[in-house]
């Protein structure tokens, strides 16, 4: 049965993840942290800084790695990955019919304008869910925190080098 | 060469090589898809992404089945799906199979301990960028910030967020008729 709630959770993430990538998170993560509790606040938050410095999108990678964590089985990530992009399928199959009625149509660009304007919360959300005792263990992960939102804001540094520098400040700090 | 084929390497190519997801796949979809192969039109391509956009799901998959089904149909927009997915999803099984051994590490364990709270970060930074791209002014910043207080702290489903979202896009562009899409 857990290959069906699998199927199930990621079909959900796939049709309601609006936004993409980050704004995704907080779906996969109300979802599969809180709801399910498949994974820990943890795991998640090192899938995401795994699939920061791996190719390919968030929301795939989480899905693999999930479903692979919660099964211990290769199928689990076959469910999981394919289930999070039937939505997509069919949503695009169907846009790409009745493309020039989509374009225009003055209601469905009302709705998409008022989904638009949440996006920013989902991020913001996604990030406030992650800072629990488990991520933040002291007052240096707040240091760790700031000096990383300024790095890649303002110096706009590269968040694959950022994860290396955080890695190797983690471990002379911790090690 | 097949045509198949053809978009099987060209989105297994981009699925491989673009790190980081999302925003960052674009320029090299672009560069394969319009400079190399003249699969489309620049213009097509900038509409291809607006739509891919909006919809739900994730973002470079959406614009690869959009592209797919553009040159061969709803084969050739499950052949690029596939090869879109495929190399993330061998990589991280990988790591998925091996990471496991290595997370009780001490090592390991200190490293991500590190690497942690600089996640939290990098999640944070978009939040200031979309707000600015997704037009958000003084008048409607408080709409974002109500949807992540309910998703934190009161444990509302972000599901419900979007519906609401969108019943609520509905009804103010019945009530004003105004076309804010031409805004993209």
């Amino acid at each position: 049965m857990i290959y069906l709630q699998l199927f199930l959770t990621y079909l959900k993430i796939g049709l309601f993840g609006f936004g993409g990538g980050y704004a995704m998170l907080s779906f996969i993560q109300d979802e599969i942290v809180v709801k399910h509790q498949w994974i820990s606040v943890n795991d998640f938050t090192d899938i995401v800084a795994v699939s920061q410095m791996t190719p390919g999108p968030i929301g795939i990678n989480t899905a693999t790695y999930v479903g692979y964590t919660v099964t211990g089985s290769v199928w689990g990530s076959v469910v999981a990955t394919t289930a999070i992009c039937i939505p997509s399928l069919v949503l695009v199959l169907l846009i790409s019919y009745f493309y020039e009625k989509f374009r225009n149509n003055k209601t469905i660009a009302s709705i998409f304008s008022g989904i638009r304007t949440v996006v920013v919360g989902l991020i913001a959300a996604a990030a406030i869910s992650l800072i629990t005792p488990e991520t933040f263990i002291d007052y240096y992960s707040w240091i760790f925190f700031i000096v990383s939102f300024v790095l890649v804001r303002v110096l706009k540094l590269n968040p694959i080098l950022l994860i290396i520098i955080a890695g190797g400040a983690g471990w002379l700090l911790y090690g | 060469m097949n045509i198949y084929l053809d978009v099987f390497l060209t989105f297994s190519k981009i699925g491989a090589f673009t790190l980081g997801g999302g925003y960052a796949m674009l320029p090299l979809i672009e560069r394969e898809v319009v400079d190399n192969k003249h699969w489309l039109q620049k213009e097509e391509f900038l509409d291809v992404i607006a739509v891919a956009q909006s919809l739900p799901g994730v973002m470079a998959v959406n614009t690869s089945i959009f592209i797919g089904y553009r040159l061969k149909g709803v084969l050739g927009s499950i052949v690029s799906l596939l090869a879109t997915v495929l190399p993330s999803f061998v990589i991280i099984l990988l790591i998925a199979m091996f990471f496991t051994h290595f997370k009780d590490n001490a090592v390991v364990a200190a490293i991500f301990k590190g690497i942690r709270p600089a996640v939290v970060a990098l999640i944070a930074v978009p939040v200031f960028t979309t707000a600015k791209s997704a037009g958000i002014t003084w008048k409607t910043v408080v709409i974002p910030i109500i949807a992540a207080i309910l998703i934190s702290f009161l444990g509302v489903s972000p599901i419900w967020i979007v519906l609401v979202a969108g019943l609520g896009g509905l009804i103010y562009g019945k009530f004003t008729g105004n076309t804010k899409q031409a805004e993209e």
